[in-house]
């Protein structure tokens, strides 16, 4: 009989940065501001992996699924020849509208990038597959390619949104994807990252997404190994072995596919205490205690503090007990949300409101009216 | 005939202490102390000791000491003092050892094999004393999705989520029934757990009927095969029912209560007549396949009308993790598996030191298994058998464990000294025993504070250890490997239990 090999957890370190700004009309603007505020937390940082995520950026193919690629491997050759495996199996699965090389500048000096590719695609599923739906059916795929494809990782796979990551200092990475040129978006979130364990890869970079939900993540998770088998469970391959590609299984399980409001997905992922439970009136104390039963594995234990993304959203969270701290405030309909109040008063020195949420309250900035950015 | 077995034990009593004030005699059950008024001295007869150092705790003067006897026979690796003499017993005898207690084996005992995990620097560690600490864990089987419906800001559970326990520690004491243990042992195992917010198990020998309207709620009930003591009322009373198909003690085989411990108490509980053998045998007559098993498993919620989870308890052996898949799939709510070192009140020595494999593996086995299969939230795990500290317990749940059962740990907190006597009847620390002279020793009050102590000093060690980890609520650790690290395991041995060497 063959041995089934270990499952070695391979869990990275980090801390880092997080930085979120929307514009809650929908109003996009470019990526020059947040670079700019990221910038100024570039101590928290160590040049070890930066990214960004942007939504409404891609007005002209709102469609489609947009897939960004990373392509790696020791020479250009090994790279190109990684994509020409990975163009079979997309062309197999998916109907590609338009695709090109994601452009960047070479002006920035960045260490051994890989190739990066772009694709607009729409699913073609086959057989059995007709049942899925369409995000089950990305979704599945993509953990194909991100276990099964040597070489090749999806790290960006939602509509009209998408992910920039690179290792380098975030604002380097903004620089290299031009990010302050070429794209526009009414939300961008950023990260600036400090691994303290692994050797730097681009694909480790944040923000971690899936469909249209991104995580930029401050903080380590020390319930990882009970999260990451609860989501195997339900068909998330954890590639990346790090925190912050948990949380956003953790939030595509149960906000997309369980449609549970961002509002007790934060009671699921940063639970009250159980004296603080006990205290609630019946109706409530019975609902936070069947979730904490029912979703125990989903706590998110150990300091954290996340700016999640979605299409129209924008939403902050911390751990329980707020061991790591986020700054939120608004000016007009500017929503910001940041590891450090300084970098919101970089960029908007005046403010509406500044406040820190408490620990395992989400803060959520959502479009006035969701139709200008459909 | 002549026994050609020398003494287990040497007695040295030291006469200038010695005040003859007879107590040893009175306290060895066994019969070991005679008083020679001749000699105004206490003569002992090492051949009838056990070892259980009650008379040594209870000497006034601290005059006795009780050792492992100084002969040996000719040291031979093979020939081991223990082969030797069980082999003349049963020369003498041409019967099959009975003992009590655990294995005593040295088989490899995996918890001292792995080292546990803390924060430092990244990720700050979480002192209990001033931050929550959380050790509240449910039991029951977990739906995977939950349909969950918003109203104008109401949110209604749709789901129907099946009956669950909540203990408030993931500590549980393990099944020893009226019968094999005295009244008041279990007297102070249901009052403790009632105290702490746990439960206890009430083996297979039924709960009396006076327990039952005030610490029903902390019990939970089995049926065996034996079905003794079982009635509507006595499945309804409890907070759970728990089939029980094995015992790690003694594997595939079942049970055995002699005419003698049967009084009438133990009589009336287990419903059958004073005095006669209360044989458990080895399968339930109505249990040859899984599809029975399943046929029970629903008869037992039919019967306590779907407000109970049912628990399958069955020995940890080879195939322990695709057993336990078949019957989480029959619908139990929770799996307890005992493992090799489980206690047990009365099994033949050559099973009890021979068969199952050890708890660590058959946890970590049983976890991955039903992960892999996709249905670990349908049950809940119960590790039983050989777990002696907290931090064992808390390895048990770094494995995959949800809770704990704790059974020889707890007769030990009672008093128990591992003397291995208890199917003899005539435990001196009133445990194992149903003369009401010896069960008269066990105070209840004084049993039931020295285990709620024990539960409480575990629970505070393992606020500690998860603090140190940085985790604040024991569910974030369940099956959580990243926190432990093997030391002195083979290749094969780290992968059955799923962890890294340490430095790795
Ligand atoms: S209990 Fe101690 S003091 Fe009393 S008779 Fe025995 S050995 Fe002597
Ligand atoms: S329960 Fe009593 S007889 Fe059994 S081992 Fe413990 S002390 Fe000995």
């Amino acid at each position: 009989m063959p041995r089934i090999r270990r499952e070695l957890y391979n869990k990275e370190i980090c801390a880092c940065s997080i930085f979120g700004a929307m514009n809650r009309d929908g109003e996009r603007f470019t990526g020059k501001g947040v670079m700019k505020a990221i910038a100024n937390m570039h101590v928290r940082g160590n040049g070890l992996g930066g990214g960004f995520a942007a939504y409404g950026i891609y007005p002209e193919y709102k469609d489609y699924y947009a897939f960004h690629l990373m392509f790696t491997g020791n020479s250009p050759e090994a790279k190109r020849s990684a994509k020409i495996g990975f163009d079979a199996f997309l062309c197999e699965n998916f109907d590609v509208v338009s695709d090109d090389e994601i452009p960047h500048s070479d002006e920035v000096v960045v260490s051994d990038p890989p190739l990066i590719w772009r694709y607009y695609v729409l699913p073609r599923k086959q057989g059995e597959e007709a049942l899925l739906s369409d995000e089950d059916y990305i979704v599945k795929m993509v953990m194909h390619v991100n276990t099964k494809i040597e070489n090749a990782h999806v790290f960006s796979s939602g509509k009209n949104m998408g992910c920039f990551k690179g290792v380098g200092y975030p604002e380097d990475i903004g620089e290299y994807f031009m990010l302050d040129k070429l794209y526009s978006a009414y939300t961008w979130t950023v990260h600036g990252r400090f691994p303290t364990n692994t050797q730097a890869w681009w694909g480790g970079a944040h923000p971690f997404s899936l469909l249209n939900t991104t995580v930029v993540h401050n903080g380590e998770i020390s319930s990882y190994g009970t999260n990451r088998w609860y989501l195997e469970m339900y068909g998330y391959a954890c590639t990346l072995q790090t925190d912050t590609e948990v949380i956003a299984y953790a939030v595509d399980l149960l906000m997309r596919r369980q449609s549970i409001p961002i509002e007790i997905v934060a009671k699921i992922l940063a639970p009250p205490i159980w004296n603080s439970i006990d205290r609630m009136d019946e109706k409530e104390k019975k609902l936070l205690t069947t979730l904490r039963m029912v979703y125990g594995s989903l706590l998110m234990n150990g300091p954290f503090a996340i700016i999640i993304g979605q299409t129209g959203k924008m939403i902050g969270l911390t751990d329980r007990i707020r061991l790591r701290p986020i700054t939120a405030a608004t000016r007009g309909e500017m929503f910001y949300l940041s590891s450090e109040e300084a970098s919101i008063r970089l960029i908007s020195p005046v403010l509406d409101s500044v406040w820190t949420p408490n620990g395992g309250e989400p803060v959520v900035g959502e479009l006035n009216n969701m139709r200008t950015v459909l | 005939m002549k026994s050609f077995v020398f003494p287990e034990f040497q007695i040295i009593r030291d006469e200038e202490k010695c005040g003859q004030c007879r107590g040893c005699e009175r306290q060895c059950s066994f019969g070991t102390h005679t008083y020679d008024p001749l000699t105004d001295r206490l003569i002992s007869d090492d051949y009838k000791c056990a070892g259980c150092q009650r008379c040594v705790i209870f000497c006034p003067k601290d005059a006795i000491v009780v050792r492992p006897t100084q002969s040996f026979y000719r040291p031979n690796a093979s020939w081991s003092r223990e082969k030797i003499e069980d082999l003349k017993k049963q020369a003498e005898t041409g019967g099959v050892i009975l003992t009590g207690c655990g294995n005593d084996k040295p088989f490899r005992i995996y918890w001292d094999h792995i080292v546990l995990n803390a924060s430092q620097v990244t990720n700050p560690s979480i002192d209990p004393l001033r931050e929550p600490m959380e050790l509240r864990t449910f039991l029951g089987a977990k739906p995977d999705l939950m349909d969950i419906d918003f109203k104008g800001g109401d949110v209604e559970i749709k789901t129907k989520i099946s009956p669950h326990l909540m203990v408030e520690t993931p500590i549980l004491f393990s099944a020893m029934s009226y019968g094999a243990i005295s009244y008041n042992a279990f007297k102070s195992l249901a009052t403790a757990s009632k105290q702490f917010g746990t439960l206890f198990n009430t083996g297979e020998g039924g709960l009396p009927r006076e327990l039952r309207a005030e610490f029903g709620g902390n019990a939970i009930v089995q049926v065996a095969s034996g079905r003794y003591g079982i009635d509507a009322e006595y499945l309804n009373c409890a907070a759970a029912v728990e089939i029980k198909v094995g015992q790690g003690a003694k594997p595939g085989i079942g049970g055995h209560l002699p005419g003698e411990k049967v009084s009438q108490s133990v009589a009336e509980t287990r419903m059958i007549p004073v005095g006669t053998d209360a044989i458990s045998p080895a399968p339930h007559h109505d249990i040859y396949s899984i599809e029975d098993l399943s046929m029970l498993i629903h008869a037992l919620k039919e019967a306590t009308n779907y407000e109970k989870p049912v628990s399958v308890k069955i020995a940890a052996v080879h195939n322990v993790a695709a057993i336990a898949s078949g019957i989480v799939r029959a619908g139990a709510d929770i799996i307890a598996i005992d493992g090799l070192r489980g206690g047990t009140g009365a099994a033949p020595k050559a099973i009890r030191d021979n068969v199952g494999i050890p708890i660590e593996l058959a946890i970590s086995a049983l976890d991955m298994r039903l992960k892999n299969e996709g249905i670990r939230n349908r049950c809940s795990i119960v590790a039983a058998g050989g777990l002696r500290s907290s931090s064992d317990i808390i390895k048990a749940i770094a494995l995959g464990a949800d809770a704990v059962y704790i059974g020889t740990a707890a007769l030990i907190a009672m008093g128990c000294t591992l003397c291995q006597k208890c199917n003899t009847g005539k435990c001196n620390w009133g445990l194992c025993t149903q003369d009401p002279r010896l069960s008269g020793r066990l105070n209840t009050e004084i049993a039931t504070k020295r285990l709620t102590n024990l539960l409480n000093a575990w629970s505070h060690e393992i606020m500690e250890m998860l603090g140190g980890m940085g985790i604040n609520a024991i569910e974030s650790l369940r099956g959580n490997r990243d926190h432990l690290r093997g030391i002195g395991l083979y290749e094969w041995e780290l992968e059955v239990l799923g962890i890294k060497g340490a430095g790795q």
